[in-house]
Formats: structure tokens, sequence, C-alpha cells
């Protein structure tokens, strides 16, 4: 195909228009983080007195005082369990599904995907009233447990189609050379399935670290609660003062992380996320 | 049947049980005990007065004006995002789809939005409109002054960029995914024939991803409709910019009223089946054939 030069200045401005959009937020709430609390209020985008208060504000007081430290380590624990666990169950079910003939196959697919479907603010109510009287409220179980059940239907499903990909005839291959089923298992699968399993994992967790709704509606303490529902009760130092700058700071430190793992991760994780809806 | 086949039967069973379970447990239960609770009065701030009262806490919600506000914002916040989202969407996977360069970088910045929270969004942007903190408002042809969260289309204004800013990268990738799949070749035969960019558009492209587009849309709506987060964070419903999931949640969590609460969960879930229902519809031709999938 031909490109003039007018087509290479539309598709550059284009391409800039699209990152320019993608990036603001970002940048924005980095820029209200770095603000002292005297220009927090000046409107502008680019902070013109630069400080860390916000982030040592976040920190001090330690584990039983900070705002923060607490529902941090909650977050990356309940999203570290569920994924470990939640990729153990996907991956039996994803195996079956993509290697065995059985004739539930078709119904658990289906089962999955309305499970995707299905509007979480349903089950709250039920859940609430339930894990009081099973004392899961407030408590670690009781925010994996629904999250488990949300997030696997979309291990399955990239699961599923990566499992789909794997020449499992290497397994017996590498048996007929000589290699025990579980060196052929270990040395041929493992490595196979490895990619599509981090995929899934870090889908997951994306999706754990992500909620809000189970977090604010199933947690009433610091005992259990993560980061997005801690957000969004943050108080200032005082009454007067908006805690504006420690919600950046603290927005900043649960953001950043992901965004660069994202970005290390990115053909992974647009393999997982179209595999499958598309083809499903 | 062999006894292989009802081996590997009994295997593939015993391998999706404790998925399968999972899944039902926090699912298939709690919407059958929220059935229950809908067709009582169970008010944890009155435990003494509970009861059956059948029907009773769905005619309170179906005859209240503020369900009915409700539901009119979920849908109009659902349809005009979802929208934006789709023309936005189609217009960076084309990008993404044909560009001779920079296709990297469109690719790592629409999976920037995807790997934030939404919480975190929502702040973002509620910050940058806010009056006294935002930058919005020194923008040209903004008002220094404009209380953007002061009332009910300006908060959906904000809470509409966010939820488009956020969910389109999602769109735009599963476009692109049905994008490759169409045969290149038959844009060169077009071309041979005369057909015009756009003509090449509605008469190649759209309709050969329509099932790409019907599923994106299929989800991107089911999403849209349970909107919660971002409004959450940004009003909290004020200004009458309250949606279906924050009613809900008001009356479950904040008065504690499960009766009354369950009856807006279960009514919430029947509109997601019909909105499912008839997406399934139209995709209807192209059922998803899972044997291949």
């Amino acid at each position: 195909m031909e490109r003039t030069p007018r087509d290479k200045a539309m598709w550059s401005i284009a391409i800039l228009l699209v990152t320019l959009f993608a990036l603001i937020p970002v940048l924005w709430i980095i820029s209200l983080s770095l603000k002292t609390p005297a220009t927090i209020t000046d409107q502008s985008f680019i902070p013109t007195e630069l400080t860390l208060e916000n982030y040592k504000g976040l920190f001090e007081g330690g584990i039983s005082d900070s705002p923060f430290i607490k529902p941090l380590i909650n977050s990356l624990l309940i999203a570290s369990i569920t994924t470990a666990i939640s990729i153990v169950l996907a991956s039996f079910a994803a195996y079956a599904i993509a290697r065995l003939e059985f004739p539930g196959r078709r119904l658990i697919l289906a089962g999955a995907l309305a499970i995707a479907m299905f509007p979480p603010i349903s089950t709250v109510g039920p859940l609430f009233d339930m894990w009081r009287t099973l004392g899961l409220y407030d408590t670690y179980p009781g925010l994996i447990i629904p999250y488990l059940t949300f997030s696997l239907p979309l291990a399955i499903y990239t699961l599923v189609a990566f499992f789909r990909e794997i020449p499992w005839e290497l397994e017996q291959a590498a048996q007929v050379d000589g290699a025990t089923p579980f060196q052929a298992f270990r040395k041929v699968i493992v490595p196979l399935a490895a990619p599509g399993m981090f995929t899934a994992a870090i889908l997951v967790f994306i999706f754990a670290w992500n909620d809000f709704l189970f977090a604010i509606s199933l947690t009433s303490s610091d005992a259990s609660r993560t980061v997005p529902a801690a957000l969004a009760f943050f108080t200032g130092d005082s009454q007067f003062t908006q805690p504006t700058g420690n919600i950046a700071a603290a927005a900043v430190l649960v953001t950043v992380p992901i965004i660069i793992f994202v970005l290390l991760f990115q053909r992974r994780i647009v393999a997982g996320l179209t595999a499958g809806a598309v083809k499903g | 049947m062999s006894a292989r086949t009802r081996s590997e039967r009994r295997l593939g069973w015993l391998l999706c049980a404790p998925a399968a379970i999972a899944m039902l447990a926090v699912t298939a239960y709690p919407i059958g005990y929220a059935l229950v609770l809908s067709v009582q009065q169970v008010d944890l701030r009155f435990p003494d007065e509970s009861g059956f009262v059948g029907f009773q806490n769905y005619s309170a919600v179906l005859t209240s004006s503020l369900w009915w506000t409700d539901v009119f914002n979920t849908v109009f916040l659902s349809v005009i995002s979802v929208t934006i989202e789709l023309a936005l969407g189609m217009a960076i996977a084309l990008v993404m789809h044909r560009a001779i360069f920079g296709r990297g970088l469109v690719r790592t910045s629409v999976l920037i939005p995807y790997g934030i929270v939404t919480v975190v969004a929502a702040f973002s942007w509620q910050f940058a409109f806010a009056p006294d903190t935002g930058f919005v408002n020194q923008l040209p042809l903004i008002a220094d002054d404009m209380d953007w969260f002061g009332g009910r289309f300006s908060s959906f204004a904000v809470i509409i960029m966010a939820e488009v800013w956020k969910t389109t990268p999602f769109m735009a990738l599963l476009l692109l995914a049905g994008l490759t799949t169409i045969d290149n070749g038959l844009y060169d035969a077009a071309k041979v024939d005369g057909a015009s960019a756009w003509q090449r558009f509605t008469k190649i492209t759209l309709p050969l991803m329509k099932p790409a587009i019907l599923v994106a849309l299929l989800f991107r709506t089911l999403d849209a409709f349970r909107i919660f987060d971002t409004i959450f964070i940004m009003t909290a419903g004020a200004q009458n910019t309250e949606s279906v999931s924050i009613l809900g949640y008001n009356q479950l969590i904040s008065r504690l009223n499960l009766g009354l609460g369950s009856a807006v969960s279960v009514l919430i879930f029947i509109a997601v089946l019909i909105i499912a229902m008839l997406f399934v519809k139209g995709l209807g031709a192209r059922q998803p054939d899972m044997e291949k999938g």
C-alpha cells in the first residue's frame, strides 16, 4: 500500500491522541501526589512545588496506625491467594475440557460464560447475611471465595484456549524416547502449559486487585479491607483537610507496579484477553 | 461404553468438579437465597419484625420513583458509554491493525487503562474535574467555575468519560482480534473493483466483524449495566446519578434492609438475563461452537 506524507501525518496525530488520552489520568494522579498542601488546589497540571510528604503520610504510624499499610498487605495476600487457587482449579477443569471426551464439557463452558455475565450486586446481600452467620464477614476467606467464583470463568476460558494449542502428542513421543511419565510431564508439558497459566494468573490477579463492590460490602475494618475500599474511607489529617494528596499517593503506589507488570507482559495479556472471548 | 470411555468421563467430571462447585457456591446458592429473602421482611435493624410478606417488597420497589430513576440512569449510562466505546474502540482497532508505525506504542497505551484499578481512575478523573483541585476548568473553552458534580447531566458526562477511558481498551482488543481474521485479499479485490475506503469498511469489515462486534457489545453492555465503582467514588449517587447497583448496595449494606435490597438484587438479575438473551438471539446464526472453541 502506498503511503503519502499526508497519510503519515494523519497516523501520527491519531497515535498521539490515543497515547495522550490513555496517559492523562495517570500523569495527573502522579502530579497530584507530588503537590504540597499549599499548591494542591492550584489547578495546574504540572506541580510547581514538589514534595514526598503525601507518600510519607501513608506510612506514618506503622502497621497499626497507618491507613495504608494493612490494606496494602490485605490486597497483596488476598489477590495472590485467589490467583493461586483459581489457577489450580481452572487448570484441572481446562485440562479436562481441552483433552478429555466427556458429556459435561459444553455444560461447564456454558456455565462459566453465564457466571461471567452474572451481576455481582445480586449476590452481595445474601453473602453479607451468610458470611455474618458463618463468621466469614470481614475475613480473608470472605473475599477470596467470591473472587474465586468470579475469576474462574476468565481463567477457564483463557486456559482452555491455550491448552488446545498444546501438541499433547509430544508427551507420548518423550515417553517413547525413554522418559518416565513424570519426566515427560515435567520436561515437556509443563514448559508448554506455563505461558498460558502465567497469562491466566495475571488476568485473575488484576481482577481481584481491582474489585471494589465486594471489598466494601463484605469488610468492616482494616482486618481484611483491601486498598480500593480503604481509599474510599481515607480521611484527612484533620476534619478540615481534604485527603486528596494522600489518596493520590496511595493511588500511585497501587497503580504503578501493575502498570509496569502489564507493560512487561503486554503480548500475553492481549492474547489472554482475546483468547476466550473471540473464539468462544 | 468401554471401560476407557467410562474412566475418561469420570476423570473429566472429577477434574471439573472443584471449579464447578466454586462457581456455583457464590452464584446459584446466593441468588436462590436472595429469592427467599426478597419475599420476606428482613431488616437487620428491626430483627423482631421479620416474616413472610409475599411480593410486597417487589411492589414497593417497582412503584418507587427512585427505582425507575435509577433504571433510567443505568440504561442511559450503559447505552451512551458503550456506543462511544464501540466507535472509539473500532477506530483504535483500525489504527492498531493498519498502522505502519507506532502499533506497539498504541497497544502499550491502551493497556494502561486496563491495568488501573477502577477506583483509582475514578479518583483521578474526579480530581481532574473538581472545581477546587482540577485542571479541566483551566482549559480553554471551559468556564473556570464550572461545577461538574453540581448537576445531573454534567456528572454523567464525567462518569461516562471515566468509564469510556477505562474500558475502551478491552473493546479495542476484542475488535482487533476480529479484524485480524479478515482475509486481506478481500480488500485488494474490492480496491481493484474501485471500492472507496468507506465502502470497503461498510461492505467488508463491518459484515465480517458482526460476530466479534456482538460479542464485544454483549460483554461491555452487561459490564456497563453493573456500573458501581465510578459512581460510588464520584458522586455516591448525589444529584440523581444513582445506578441500580448503588441502590442495591444502599438498601443491603447501608440500610441493612435485606428484604427490600434482595428484591432489587433479583430485579437486576432478571434485567441482566433479558439483556443477555437479546444478544444471544442476535448472535443466533453463529452459536458459539465450543467444540473448536
